[in-house]
C-alpha cells in the first residue's frame, strides 16, 4: 500500500479539503453545491455522483492525454464526461428513484460542473492515471465536505430533522423547536456558504483576497475606534 | 397567447436560472465585477439561450422521445437516455457556429462577446434551460418563450449584481468576508428580493 499512498497522492487527496478547496478558493462547481443542499439524503447523493464522475472521468481523459489533439480535447472531454453521467444518472433512477426525481435535473448538470471540466483540464491532462484519479477523489471530497456542512445546517435548522431522523422536537408536534423556514428557501445556501469561506479565511489568512481600497480612518488619527 | 406571456414572466422573475435555481453561478460569481463585461455576457447567454433551447426542443421531440422516430417507421423505441449527451453535444456545436458566424457577418459584436462565447458552453444555464426544458415537457412554442425569458432573467440578475459590486468594493468589509465571502452574501440578499416575485399569481 505504501508504494500508492506515495507523497504526490497524499498531497492530491489531502489539500483540496481545505488548503486548496474547490468550492470556498477556487469558486468552481457552486451550482449544484446550492441547490441540492436543502436535505442531507440528496446531498450526500449529489456528493457521491459527483466524486465517482470526477475520479473515472479524470482517469480516463489522462489515460488518453498523449492521443487527444489540443484543438479539439473540449470536445473529447465532454464527452467522456457526459458519458459518465449519463451511466450515472441511469444507475440512481435505478437504484434511487426517488433522489433522482428530487435532484431532477442537478445530475445532468454534472456535465457542466466546473470542478470536472476543471480537474481534467488543470490536473488530468499532465499526469498519470492513478495520480489523476486520487486527484479526483479528493477534489470530489472536498466538494462533498462543503455540501454535507451546508446540508448539515440547513436540514437541522430549517425542518428539525437530519437525514429524516428527529433532532429537534418541533413546537407543532409539542415540541420546543420552531423551525426556521429561510434555511429551506435558496437564499440561506448563499449565506452558508459566505460563512464558511469568512470562517475558512479567518484561519488562513494567506487565502484572504486583496482590497481594492483602503478606508483610511479620519478625524480621530490612528488608534481611534473602528 | 396568456399562456406565453405568463410563462416568460415566470421564467424572468419567479423562477430566475440564477437566483433560484443557481445555475451558471460560477460564472455569475466570477464576471460579476464590471457593468459592461456582465451586459456583455448577460447578452450573449440571452442569444445562445434563445437558440438552444428551441433546437435542443426540436431535436428531443423528432429524435430522442419515446416513439418519436415513428416518422421513420420505426416503433418502440426509447432514446432519451442520451438526451444529456445530445443536449450538451448540440449546445457545444452551435455555440461554435455561432462564434463563426459573429465573426464572418459581425465583427463588432464578436470582438464584444468574443472571450464569453466559449465560456458559455460550459455554463451551466444554458445546459439546465434545456434540460428543464425536457423535464417540463414544453412544446415548441413554449421552448422559444422559455428560452428567451431564462436568458433574460439571468442576464438581469448578473447586471444588477455587477451594479451592486461595483459599489460594494468601496465599503469597509471584515477581511476575511472580501472578495468572495461578501459576494456571495449579496447574492444571498438578492435572492430573498427576487422571492418577492414568487407570490404573483399568473
Amino acid at each position: 500500500m505504501s508504494a500508492v499512498l506515495n507523497d504526490e497522492t497524499k498531497k492530491v487527496l489531502i489539500t483540496p479539503l481545505v488548503n486548496d478547496n474547490p468550492i470556498t478558493l477556487q469558486v468552481l462547481g457552486i451550482c449544484s453545491a446550492l441547490a441540492v443542499t436543502s436535505q442531507m439524503s440528496t446531498s450526500l447523493i449529489m456528493a457521491l455522483a459527483l466524486t465517482m464522475v470526477t475520479a473515472c472521468s479524470s482517469a480516463a481523459i489522462s489515460a488518453i492525454r498523449n492521443h487527444i489533439p489540443s484543438s479539439i480535447r473540449i470536445i473529447v472531454q465532454m464527452t467522456i464526461i457526459a458519458s459518465l453521467v449519463i451511466v450515472v444518472d441511469q444507475v440512481l433512477k435505478a437504484v434511487a428513484y426517488d433522489v433522482s426525481k428530487q435532484l431532477s435535473v442537478f445530475v445532468g448538470l454534472i456535465i457542466t460542473n466546473c470542478i470536472v471540466m476543471g480537474r481534467a483540464e488543470a490536473y488530468a491532462m499532465k499526469n498519470p492515471p492513478l495520480e489523476s484519479f486520487m486527484d479526483g477523489i479528493g477534489n470530489g471530497a472536498g466538494y462533498s465536505l462543503i455540501l454535507i456542512i451546508v446540508a448539515f445546517f440547513r436540514e437541522t435548522l430549517g425542518s428539525g430533522k437530519l437525514l429524516g431522523f428527529e433532532v429537534f422536537k418541533l413546537t407543532k408536534d409539542g415540541g420546543w423547536y420552531d423551525p426556521n423556514g429561510l434555511m429551506l428557501l435558496p437564499p440561506s445556501a448563499f449565506f452558508i456558504i459566505g460563512m464558511i469561506i469568512w470562517v475558512v479565511r479567518q484561519y488562513k489568512p494567506e487565502q484572504q483576497e486583496k482590497v481594492d481600497f483602503k478606508i483610511m480612518s479620519i478625524a480621530h488619527g490612528e488608534g481611534g475606534h473602528h | 397567447m396568456e399562456a406565453y406571456i405568463s410563462l416568460f414572466v415566470k421564467a424572468v422573475f419567479i423562477e430566475n436560472l440564477a437566483l433560484s435555481f443557481f445555475l451558471g453561478m460560477c460564472t455569475f460569481i466570477a464576471v460579476s465585477k464590471k457593468i459592461s463585461t456582465a451586459m456583455g455576457l448577460g447578452i450573449a447567454v440571452m442569444v445562445v439561450q434563445a437558440i438552444t433551447v428551441p433546437a435542443n426542443n426540436f431535436v428531443y421531440h423528432s429524435l430522442l422521445k419515446e416513439d418519436a422516430l415513428s416518422w421513420l417507421g420505426i416503433t418502440g423505441v426509447d432514446l432519451s437516455f442520451l438526451a444529456l449527451l445530445s443536449c450538451i453535444g448540440m449546445i457545444a456545436a452551435l455555440v461554435q457556429i455561432l462564434e463563426m458566424i459573429l465573426d464572418k457577418f459581425f465583427p463588432a459584436l464578436y470582438f464584444a462577446l468574443g472571450i464569453f462565447l466559449p465560456l458559455i458552453t460550459v455554463n451551466c444555464a444554458i445546459l439546465g434551460g434545456s434540460l428543464f426544458m425536457i423535464e417540463r415537457d414544453y412544446n415548441f412554442g413554449e421552448s422559444v418563450t422559455y428560452g428567451i425569458g431564462s436568458g433574460l432573467g439571468w442576464a438581469l440578475a448578473i447586471t444588477v449584481m455587477a451594479g451592486v459590486r461595483e459599489k460594494l468594493k468601496y465599503s469597509d468589509i471584515p477581511a476575511g468576508l472580501q472578495g468572495l465571502g461578501i459576494t456571495f452574501i449579496t447574492a444571498g440578499l438578492m435572492s430573498l428580493g427576487f422571492m418577492a416575485f414568487s407570490g404573483i399569481q399568473l
